[in-house]
C-alpha cells in the first residue's frame, strides 16, 4: 500500500539529484534552469502528494499556481539566456562576472 | 516697599545703569554713560546705608528667602535668594560707597580713554556682581557671584587690550583664579553631597554639627575629616580669589588694568570677597582646627613675604598692590584666629583707605601724566596738595597710626593672634609683628619717595627709558602716555579726582574709631558670624579692648606694634630723605637678597615652568597621543581602516559568478534545515 | 505488493534515471529530452495521486511547451559543449556529500515520530464519476479567482518581458511600416520639377565635320 511518506521520500530524493546538478552544471545556465524545473517538479510533489492524503484540493490549486510562475520563469530565463548568448556568444557562466565586488 | 524690593533694587540699580552704558554706549554718549552708571551705584549705595543703619539700631530684621528659582535639576533646586543680614550690611555699604567713589574718581582718570562707556559699565557690573555674591544665601548664587567679579575682573585687568602685558596679566589672572575656583567648586560638591543636600546656607550650618566627626576616604584607606576637606577646599577657593599665598601671583600684575580698578576691585571690593566667604562659612570653620592652622600659615606667609616684595618695588602702584597682598594676609591670619568679626572689620577699613592709597596714586600717575615709576618723582607735595594731605593720612591709617581706622583693626588682629591657641599662632603672631615694621618702611619710602626731596623727573628723564627692561608694566612707546617733560610740571588733579580722595580719607581715618566698638565688641555681629570663644579664645582678647576705642588708642602708645611701625617710618626717612646712598649701599652688599626679592622670590618664574610648561606639555601628550594617536588614529581612521579591511575580506565572498551565489544559498538552505529540524534530525 | 505499488516503483526508478541522466547528460539536447521523460513519469505518478487535470497540465504545458522552448534555445544556440564540460566532475564530491546530506537529513526527519506520517491516511475512495477537472475549477473560479487572475497577468507579463527582451532591430533586415505607408503625402513622394520648354540649338558645322570624318 503506498503512503505519503513513499511519496515525499521521492520528492526528498529528486530534490537533491536538482542540488547535485545545480552543483555539477555550475558553467551552463540551460542546465541549470532545468535543474531548477527539477526542483519545482520535486516540490509539485509534495503539494499533491499532501493534497491527496489530506482529501484537500487546494495543494492542487498551489501546483496551478506555481506551473504558471515556473512557465513564466523559465520564458523569461530562456529569453534573458538568448540575450545574453547574442551578447557574449557563451553561456559560460564563468564569463558573467561583471558583479564581481 | 517691602524688604525684598529694597534688596533687588539694590542688586539690580547697577545692572541697569552697566546694560546701558554697556550696550547702548555708542548711543548716548560719554556724559549720559557716566550719570547712568553713576546714578545706579549711587541708588545702591543710599539704600545700601539705609539698611546697615536699620541693623545698627536694630530696626531691620534679617532677610532670608529665595527670590527666584534659577533651576531645577533632579531633585536639587538652585535658587536665587537674598541673605541679608549685619554682615551683608556692612559689605554692602563698603561695596557700594568705595564703588561710587571709583565711579565719580574715574570721570577724571579716565577722561581721555577712547573705552570710557565700556569702562563704565564694566565697573557697574562688578557691583551688581559682588552684590550679588554678598547678599547671596547659597552656594551657588555665591559661586555665580564668585566667578563675575573675576569675569569682570579679568575684563578689566585686560581693559588695555592691545597691550600685550596687559593680556598676559588677565589670562594670569583668569588661570590662578580657577585654581582656586576649582578647589571652590570641589567644596560646593562635598557640602552638596553631605551636608543634607541643600546649597542654602541655613540649611548647611544646620547639618554641620551633626558631621563634626564624620570622616570620608579620597584616598583609599586614609580617613580625613569631612568638615576640614570641606573647608580647605572652600579654602582654597578664597585663596585664588583674595590672593592669598601661594595663589598670588595673579595681584600685582593685576596692576596692568586702569587705576580705578586696582582701587575697587584689587584692593577694596573683589579680593576680600574670599575673606567674607569665610567668614560666612565660619560655622563650619570653626569645628575644624586644622583648617583654621592651614588658613593662619597661608595668611602669615602673605603678610609677611609679600610686604617684603613691597619695599623692592619702584612702580609706584605696585607697592600699593604689595602692600594690599600683605593686608589680605593680615585678614586671613584673622580669620585663622577666629577672629571673623575682626577680619571683616579690616577688610571695611582697609577698603577705604586702600582705595584711597590707590587712587592718590591714580591721582600721582594723573599728575606725572601717566608715569608711574617712583624714581621719577618727588616734591610733588607742593603741585599736588590734596593727593598729598589724602595719601599722608592713607599711609599712616595703614600703618597702624593710634586713632586711624587701620590701626584698630589691626591691633584687633595682633591682639587676637597673640591670645590664639593654635599651632600656628606662634608663626602668625611674629609674622604679624615684623609685618607691621615692613609695612611702615614700604609705606613711607613710597610716601618720601613721591612726595617729598628732590623733583627728579626733570634729571632722570634722559634715563626714564634705560630701566625699562626691569619691569614689564612700563608703558609702551606708542601708547599717548609719556611721562613728563623736562620742562613739564606735575598738576593737582580735577576736582571729580580729589573729592572720592577726600571723601574716602574721612573714614580711613575715623571709621576704625567709631566702628570698633558695635563690630569687634559688640552685638553687631551676632547670630552671623559665629566664633566657638571656649575652643579658640583669640578673639576674646580683641574683644575686650574693644570695648573702649579711646582707651586703646592711647594705650597703643606703649605697645610693640606702635614702636615697630615709627621704627619702620624713621628708618624709611632716613634711608630715602637722610642718606640715600644707605639704601643704593645696601642693595649692593646683599644683592642676592635684592635679586630674590626683585624677581618675587621667583614664584612666577617657577609656575611658569611647573604649571604653564606642564600643562603644556600634558596638552601636547594629549594631543599627540590622545588626539592624533587614539581618537584620529585609532577611533577614526582605525575604524574606517576596519571597515575598509573587512569590505576587502568579504569582496572575495562576491565573486558574480552565479554558481557561488547558488552553492552558498543551497549550503545555507542545508544549514537551515539541520538548524530547524535539529530535534529530529539528533534523535 | 499491489498494482499500483508496482506502477509506483517502476515509475519512480524511471524518474530518478531521468533525473540524474538530466544533470549529468553531456548534451543539453539530451538533457531536455531526458527531462521531457521525468515530466512524463511525474505525470504518472500524479495521476496515482488522482491529481489528473494537472497530470495532463503537466504533460501539455511542460512537455508541450516549456521543454519544446528548451529544445529551440538549446538547437538556436551554437554551444560549446565541451568548454562547458570542463572541470565537470571535480565539484562532484561536494556536490555528492551535500545532495548526500540532504537526502539522509530529509529522511531522517520525515522517518522520525515526530512528524508522524503515518497518521496521514487516504480519504475514502472517491466516486467512480467524480472528476477533479470541475472541482479544481469551481475551486480557481470562486476561491482563487483574484489570484487565478494574478496569475494570468503574470503570464501575459512574461510573454511581453521575453519578447521585449529578445526583440532586436536588425541592420539587415528589409521591412515596411503599415503606419507610415498609410501616412504618407504626395508631397513625400512626388517631386515637380518645373522645366524650361526650349528647343536646345543643334550644332549643324559640327554634325558635319563628325560626318566628315
Amino acid at each position: 500500500m503506498l503512503s505519503l511518506t513513499h511519496f515525499l521520500v521521492l520528492a526528498g530524493i529528486l530534490f537533491a539529484i536538482s542540488v547535485l546538478g545545480i552543483f555539477l552544471n555550475r558553467k551552463n545556465l540551460i542546465i541549470l534552469l532545468m535543474a531548477i524545473e527539477l526542483m519545482l517538479l520535486a516540490v509539485n510533489y509534495n503539494f499533491i502528494a499532501f493534497s491527496h492524503y489530506l482529501s484537500d484540493t487546494a495543494g492542487q490549486i498551489f501546483v496551478f499556481f506555481i506551473l504558471t510562475v515556473a512557465a513564466a520563469e523559465s520564458a523569461i530565463g530562456l529569453a534573458i539566456l538568448v540575450v545574453l548568448f547574442r551578447k557574449l556568444d557563451s553561456i559560460n557562466v564563468e564569463d558573467l562576472g561583471s558583479l564581481k565586488g | 516697599m517691602d524688604m525684598k524690593s529694597l534688596y533687588l533694587l539694590i542688586a539690580l540699580s547697577p545692572l541697569v545703569g552697566s546694560v546701558i552704558a554697556g550696550l547702548f554706549g555708542w548711543a548716548i554718549g560719554r556724559r549720559a554713560a557716566h550719570v547712568v552708571t553713576i546714578l545706579g551705584v549711587a541708588v545702591s549705595a543710599v539704600l545700601s546705608i539705609g539698611v546697615l543703619k536699620g541693623f545698627l539700631d536694630g530696626s531691620t530684621q534679617v532677610f532670608n528667602a529665595p527670590v527666584y528659582t534659577w533651576l531645577t535639576v533632579g531633585g536639587f533646586e538652585f535658587s536665587v535668594g537674598f541673605l541679608v543680614d549685619s554682615l551683608t550690611a556692612m559689605m554692602l555699604v563698603v561695596v557700594t560707597s568705595v564703588s561710587l567713589m571709583v565711579h565719580i574718581y574715574t570721570i577724571g582718570y579716565m577722561h581721555e580713554d577712547p573705552g570710557y562707556q565700556r569702562f563704565f559699565s564694566y565697573i557697574s557690573l562688578f557691583t551688581f556682581s559682588m552684590l550679588m555674591l554678598v547678599m547671596s544665601n547659597n552656594f551657588i548664587q555665591l559661586f555665580f557671584g564668585w566667578e563675575a567679579v573675576g569675569l569682570v575682573s579679568y575684563l578689566l585687568i585686560g581693559f588695555w587690550f592691545k597691550r600685550p602685558t596687559a593680556i598676559f596679566a588677565n589670562l594670569k589672572a583668569f588661570l590662578v583664579n580657577r585654581v582656586g575656583d576649582f578647589g571652590f567648586l570641589l567644596g560646593i560638591g562635598l557640602v552638596l553631597a553631605y551636608f543634607g543636600g541643600s546649597l542654602n546656607y541655613s540649611d548647611v550650618f544646620a547639618a554641620a554639627p551633626a558631621l563634626a566627626s564624620k570622616t570620608i576616604q579620597i584616598i583609599p584607606g586614609v580617613e580625613w575629616s569631612l568638615l576640614t576637606v570641606t573647608c580647605i577646599l572652600l579654602f582654597i577657593g578664597a585663596m585664588g580669589k583674595s590672593a592669598q599665598f601661594p595663589l598670588h601671583v595673579w595681584l600685582p600684575d593685576s596692576m596692568e588694568g586702569p587705576t580705578p580698578i586696582s582701587a575697587l576691585i584689587h584692593a577694596a571690593t573683589m579680593v576680600t570677597a574670599g575673606i567674607f566667604m569665610v567668614s560666612r562659612m565660619s560655622p563650619l570653620f570653626e569645628m575644624s582646627d586644622t583648617a583654621l592652622n592651614v588658613v593662619m600659615v597661608a595668611g602669615s606667609i602673605t603678610a609677611l613675604f609679600m610686604g617684603f616684595l613691597g619695599v623692592v618695588q619702584n612702580d609706584i602702584k605696585r607697592v600699593v598692590a604689595y602692600s594690599t597682598l600683605s593686608q589680605l594676609g593680615y585678614m586671613t591670619v584673622a580669620l585663622g584666629a577666629s577672629a571673623y568679626s575682626v577680619a571683616m572689620f579690616h577688610v571695611m577699613t582697609h577698603a577705604f583707605f586702600k582705595a584711597l592709597l590707590f587712587l592718590g596714586a591714580g591721582s600721582v600717575i594723573m599728575g606725572m601724566h601717566h608715569d608711574q615709576d617712583m624714581r621719577n618723582m618727588g616734591g610733588l607735595r607742593k603741585y599736588m596738595p590734596i593727593t598729598w594731605i589724602t595719601s599722608l593720612l592713607g599711609s599712616l591709617a595703614l600703618i597702624g597710626t593710634p586713632f586711624f581706622s587701620g590701626f584698630y583693626s589691626k591691633d584687633s588682629i595682633i591682639l587676637a593672634v597673640e591670645h590664639s591657641n593654635l599651632a600656628a599662632s606662634g608663626f602668625a603672631y611674629f609674622a604679624v609683628i615684623a609685618g607691621v615694621f615692613v609695612t611702615a618702611f614700604y609705606s613711607f619710602r613710597m610716601y618720601f619717595l613721591v612726595f617729598h626731596g628732590k623733583e627728579r623727573w626733570m634729571e632722570n628723564h634722559g634715563s626714564h627709558h634705560a630701566h625699562e627692561g626691569d619691569h614689564d608694566d612700563e608703558e609702551p612707546s606708542d601708547d599717548h602716555h609719556h611721562g613728563l617733560g623736562p620742562n613739564d610740571k606735575p598738576h593737582e588733579s580735577p576736582w571729580v579726582v580729589t573729592l572720592p580722595l577726600a571723601l574716602l580719607a574721612i573714614p580711613s581715618v575715623l571709621i576704625g574709631f567709631f566702628a570698633i566698638h558695635p563690630l569687634v565688641g559688640g552685638e553687631f555681629f551676632n547670630g552671623v558670624i559665629f566664633t566657638n570663644l571656649e575652643a579658640h579664645p583669640g578673639l576674646e582678647a580683641a574683644m575686650h579692648h574693644a570695648h573702649d576705642a579711646m582707651a586703646m588708642g592711647l594705650h597703643a602708645f606703649v605697645t610693640l606694634p606702635f614702636w615697630l611701625a615709627a621704627a619702620g617710618v624713621a628708618l624709611a626717612w632716613f634711608f630715602y630723605m637722610k642718606a640715600p646712598h644707605i639704601p643704593a649701599a645696601i642693595k649692593q652688599k646683599f644683592s642676592g637678597v635684592h635679586t630674590l626679592l626683585e624677581n618675587k622670590y621667583y614664584m612666577d618664574e617657577l609656575y611658569f615652568a611647573v604649571f604653564a610648561k606642564g600643562s603644556r606639555a600634558l596638552g601636547t601628550f594629549f594631543w599627540k597621543v590622545g588626539d592624533m594617536l587614539l581618537i584620529d588614529g585609532l577611533l577614526v581612521n582605525g575604524s574606517a581602516r576596519l571597515v575598509g579591511s573587512v569590505s576587502r575580506a568579504v569582496r572575495k565572498l562576491q565573486t558574480g559568478f552565479i554558481y557561488s551565489y547558488a552553492a552558498v544559498m543551497i549550503i545555507g538552505v542545508l544549514v537551515l534545515m539541520t538548524y530547524w529540524f535539529k530535534p529530529l534530525i539528533l534523535r | 505488493m499491489s498494482f499500483q505499488a508496482v506502477v509506483f516503483y517502476v515509475l519512480s526508478l524511471i524518474l530518478i534515471v531521468a533525473a540524474f541522466r538530466v544533470v549529468t547528460a553531456k548534451n543539453p539536447v539530451h538533457a531536455a529530452l531526458y527531462l521531457v521523460l521525468a515530466f512524463f513519469t511525474a505525470s504518472g505518478h500524479w495521476l496515482l495521486l488522482q491529481a489528473e487535470f494537472l497530470a495532463i497540465a503537466l504533460v501539455l504545458v511542460y512537455v508541450g511547451a516549456v521543454m519544446v522552448l528548451f529544445l529551440f534555445v538549446v538547437m538556436m544556440l551554437d554551444i560549446n559543449i565541451e568548454k562547458l564540460r570542463e572541470g565537470f566532475w571535480q565539484n562532484f564530491p561536494l556536490a555528492g556529500t551535500v545532495a548526500l546530506v540532504m537526502v539522509a537529513e530529509m529522511l531522517l526527519i520525515l522517518s522520525s515520530p515526530e512528524a508522524n506520517l503515518a497518521g496521514f491516511q487516504a480519504g475514502p475512495a472517491v466516486a467512480a464519476d467524480a472528476s477533479n477537472v470541475r472541482e479544481l475549477g469551481r475551486q480557481l473560479y470562486t476561491v482563487y479567482l483574484l489570484p487565478f487572475e494574478a496569475a494570468a497577468v503574470v503570464l501575459l507579463v512574461a510573454m511581453v518581458a521575453a519578447i521585449g527582451i529578445t526583440m532586436r532591430k536588425r541592420a539587415d533586415s528589409k521591412y515596411i511600416n503599415p503606419a507610415e505607408q498609410v501616412r504618407v503625402r504626395r508631397n513625400d513622394r512626388v517631386r515637380v520639377v518645373q522645366v524650361q520648354a526650349v528647343k536646345p540649338e543643334v550644332d549643324t558645322a559640327s554634325d558635319t565635320n563628325e560626318q566628315q570624318a
